[in-house]
């Protein structure tokens, strides 16, 4: 109640001295000394005849009884409310079906609520009871120093050294030394366990299953898609290699995004070879830690990552504007099959995505 | 006696016959805990971590760890015939199949952000009250581990559904151990069971999630919890409280009493949000796809910070010798966080070493009174929250229409700026207070009586300070010390040996700096209304290092300052 800098200073009763102050409230004990209620035992000794009363700790009643009685009216109501809403819960359950959008949340409106008041109504009645039925009392009990006392240290270290002494591990070093050989092997022995948890990495983060001749599909329909197709340059689609549309795995490394652009608006260091009619194809996997960089602005031509924001200038090679990206979009070689469909002319020529160690 | 008295003697013989229990539970149901709500943030945290358990529980009964592809043809019509994980189709099925299933899942992760807010505010009130000085370092490193656990826990855990959102978040886990110099491909390639998504994430996240993480929670929990029991829980400053006692309401049946119903509070709170306020859901996101995502993905509140930090970061990477050095991911995805884990663990101890203070605490500071410590505190909250802030710069820019990349530029500087700002504000604000607080001690309050002296003059009266302020007031027995002989030279000239060399003048300069404060009035007189002859305590009694220190009680009768 003190304890913040906003005490309220109470005027002090006028001309009470310091330590004047009468103290108005329950018993006053240093919990430590004899208790003068020491006789009173929770396990009494078979002794049914109750000893003289002693003077007690915590008052057994509140000081006013009206306001005590109010406040068992007060308590017995909350926990009534749980009570019911307790019940209520377990009719909800029964009562309200699921297997449905509405119904779920007709049920979870129902078991929520029920739960909540019968929680809450538990709460509220057992903090009126602690705070108005209960007499009000302070104690104060004694903090002995944490250290043990110098004799109890002194008796350890003496019952350890005769211990180790006991035990010869000081004195035979040969002993000492090869059990902590012994061990070292063993400490080990887990973390060698752990090797067959995943594949050496080998040059898999270098390719992609992209190869000459695969179709771009456009994700969501799976469709292949002509350069015909564009009927004006506009926004960006997201393709995926043709026959991986569910190998999340290849699609991890392998999504593509591709944009039309009007003649003369692709710039180096796009690699003009690597498009077709101004439809040039980069990997979707943010160079910075991998998410999908699939926000594109169509008047400023900025092909933004949305997890960190890292911003690729479209036209000039998806080199990097803005953010954490180190590198651009690495750029998918596109022609066109017999058909005039868009394929790939090969995998990419870089590791596509995040940045590891032996990337180079 | 009653039926009850007679249930509990009878139960009480059966136990005390085979356990000798009798005097040690005796002690227990009078063991005294102190008030401030303060304390309660403990609770929350504790009770939480109970409800998480138990709601977790539950839903481990539906849900099914497993990566295995599925077409869903369920409840949610939405996304009938969409290729799933068998993870993300049973957590569907938990949401819209099993009743209260849906209720459970939302308690339990509003549960996990509300166990990691409430660690937080804890954590801040044992860092600013000055808990965590001797003797309770052990509590305090075990707490710091707790946070980082529960970072991890919580990632784990909203990762499991396999959702567009967590998986995107796992992709973000596997290009920072990817940017991990020498080992990082080997770790994600044994992480993940080779390349990403692969097959075995889910369930490896999800044995650590419910067993491995929860297991060395509760076992530190139980640590944390007997640490405190054992050595009895701090105090604030008030009338009576010393480093020797502990003022307060017994075990039983107060305490038990109030914190039960706390529990029902914080578990009554919980329900309450989940049934009113939706939270991750998932149905809305779809199953994951590496070629999929929303925009402003954002993580959840306690893994913002790194997601902040990650997004501040300026594009620093170098190929060197065939190897890539990516420091734009490892850098903020380790330093920061770092900074504040790392920090926080040494405080205490660096604290203790330049203060020399070796002695035990158990009456809190108010922050006012360690305005270093406490300008430190708010410098550290403040950086934090820059880069949680800068987590969610789409959010901004998207709300208030800045453009995104000046967020970004601020976000740069404010890092580095706004700490230091917030140092300095902090630590002339305690001094502030301080000063106020002396003002107090000196001329008394302030009662806005006018009155007219025989000769003509107008005066306000003033009171001196009731005996709660006054013990509230000049509790600083235990602020930081200053190091005994901090002025280097004796007086033969001869520096003190401790502040010869580089470290002990780092240190002497830490400590002038670290225990800076506003001295308590000196109680000299001009009529302050107390300290006549009881001796307000003076500044020189604090700056020794008198373990005693301003232990007198209120002086004088206030005659002096009523006229």
């Amino acid at each position: 109640m003190s304890g913040t800098g906003d005490t309220p200073y109470n005027l002090p009763p006028t001309g009470s001295g310091p330590a004047g102050a009468e103290e108005t409230r329950a018993p006053h004990r240093v919990i430590g000394t004899p208790s003068p209620a020491q006789q009173h035992l929770l396990l009494a000794d078979g002794d049914e005849e109750a000893p003289p009363p002693a003077p007690r700790e915590l008052p057994a009643d509140p000081e006013d009884p009206v306001k005590a009685k109010r406040a068992e009216r007060a308590v017995a109501a909350c926990f009534i409310i749980a009570t019911l809403a307790g019940f209520g819960f377990i009719v909800a359950y029964i009562g309200i079906g699921v297997h449905g959008i509405n119904s779920t949340l007709r049920s979870n409106l129902a078991l929520g609520t029920t739960l909540s008041v019968s929680l809450l109504g538990l709460a509220a009645g057992a903090t009126i009871w602690v705070r108005n039925l209960m007499p009000q009392v302070e104690l104060t009990e004694a903090r002995k120093p944490l250290a043990s006392s110098e004799k109890d240290r002194q008796e350890f270290a003496e019952t350890f050294t005769e211990s180790t002494e006991a035990s010869q591990f000081v004195k035979r070093p040969i002993v000492r030394r090869t059990l902590i050989a012994a061990t070292l092997p063993l400490a080990l022995a887990p973390v060698v366990l752990l090797r067959d948890m995943g594949p050496m990495p080998g040059t898999s983060l270098r390719h992609t299953v992209w190869r000459k001749g695969m179709r771009l599909l456009v994700y969501g329909p799976n469709t292949p898609i002509r350069a015909a197709d564009f009927s004006s340059p506009g926004g960006m689609i997201t393709v995926v290699p043709d026959g991986y549309q569910q190998d999340l795995d290849a699609l991890a490394k392998a999504t593509t995004i591709i944009i039309k652009f009007a003649p003369g608006e692709l710039q180096p260091p796009t690699v003009m070879n690597w498009t077709v009619e101004n439809i040039v194809a980069y990997s979707k996997i943010c160079t910075h830690v991998g998410c999908p960089a699939a926000l594109y602005e169509e008047t400023t031509h900025h092909i933004l990552c949305p997890c960190h924001q890292s911003t690729f200038d479209a036209p000039r090679g998806a080199t990097v504007l803005f953010g954490p990206a180190a590198r651009p979009l690495p750029q998918l070689p596109i022609t066109t099959d017999a058909q005039g469909y868009l394929v790939a002319q090969s995998d990419f020529h870089e590791p596509v995505g995040p940045s590891f160690w032996e990337r180079g | 006696m009653s039926t009850i008295d007679k249930a509990l003697e009878g139960t009480g013989k059966w136990f005390d016959d085979r356990l000798r229990v009798a005097r040690g539970t005796r002690t227990l149901l009078r063991k005294i805990f102190p008030d401030h709500w303060s304390f309660l943030l403990g609770e929350i945290a504790l009770y939480s971590f109970v409800i998480l358990l138990l709601t977790g529980t539950f839903l481990t009964l539906f849900f099914k760890p497993s990566m295995t592809d599925v077409v869903y043809h369920g409840t949610y019509t939405q996304l009938d015939g969409v290729h799933m994980s068998e993870a993300y189709a049973s957590t569907l099925n938990i949401s819209f199949d099993v009743r209260g299933g849906l209720l459970m899942r939302q308690i339990h992760h509003w549960a996990a952000d509300l166990f990691m807010a409430a660690i937080m505010a804890h954590m801040l009130r044992i860092f600013f009250t000055g808990a965590f000085r001797k003797p309770r370092e052990i509590n305090w490193l075990i707490g710091v581990t707790m946070f980082v656990l529960g970072m991890l826990e919580g990632l784990f855990g909203y990762s499991l559904p396999d959702d567009l959102l967590s998986g995107t978040g796992l992709r973000i886990l596997e290009g920072v151990m990817l940017s991990i110099p020498i080992v990082g491909t080997y770790l994600t390639f044994f992480l993940f069971g080779g390349q990403f998504p692969g097959q075995d994430i889910i369930p490896r996240l999800y044995i650590i999630h419910v067993l491995l993480i929860p297991g060395l929670l509760l076992a530190l929990i139980t640590a944390h919890l007997f640490f405190m029991f054992h050595q009895k829980h701090t105090q604030m400053p008030g009338k009576g409280r010393t480093d020797q006692n502990v003022i307060g309401a017994p075990l039983y049946p107060y305490f038990a009493a109030k914190t039960g119903a706390f529990f029902f509070y914080v578990f009554g709170a919980l329900a309450l949000l989940s049934t009113f306020a939706q939270i991750n859901p998932i149905w809305i996101y779809g199953p994951y796809n590496p070629s999929g995502i929303s925009s402003g993905s954002q993580p959840d509140f306690y893994m913002g910070m790194l997601e902040g930090a990650l997004r501040v970061w300026p594009s620093w990477s170098w190929n060197v010798l065939g190897h890539t050095f990516a420091f734009n991911v490892f850098i903020p995805a380790l330093v920061p966080l770092g900074i504040i884990f790392t920090g926080a663990a040494i405080w205490p101890f660096l604290e203790s070493w330049v203060t020399g203070d070796h002695r035990e605490h158990h009456v809190l500071d108010r922050p006012r009174n360690a305005p270093t410590r406490t300008a430190i505190g708010v410098a550290a909250v403040t950086f934090y929250g820059i880069l949680l802030l800068e987590g969610a710069n789409d959010i901004i820019a998207d709300q208030l229409s800045i453009p995104l990349f000046t967020i970004t530029w601020i976000a740069r500087f404010a890092t580095f700026l706004g700490p230091v700002i917030a140092y300095v504000l902090t630590k002339r604000i305690c001094l502030g207070l301080q000063r106020k607080d002396a003002h107090l001690l000196e001329h008394g309050v302030e009662t806005g009586i006018i009155r007219q002296l025989p000769d003509g003059e107008y005066i306000e009266v003033t009171r001196p300070v009731s005996e709660d302020a006054y013990a509230v007031l000049t509790a600083r027995a235990s602020e930081p010390l200053p190091l005994p002989g901090p002025r280097g030279d004796d007086e033969n000239g001869v520096p003190d040996p401790a502040a010869r060399h580089v470290v002990g003048k780092l240190r002497l300069r830490l400590n002038r700096v670290l225990t800076e404060n506003v001295p308590l009035p000196t109680g000299d007189g001009h009529g302050n209304g107390h300290g006549n002859g009881h001796g307000a305590p003076e500044r020189a009694a604090v700056t020794t290092g008198d373990p005693a220190g301003p232990s007198a009680g209120p002086g004088g009768d206030g005659s002096s300052e009523t006229p």
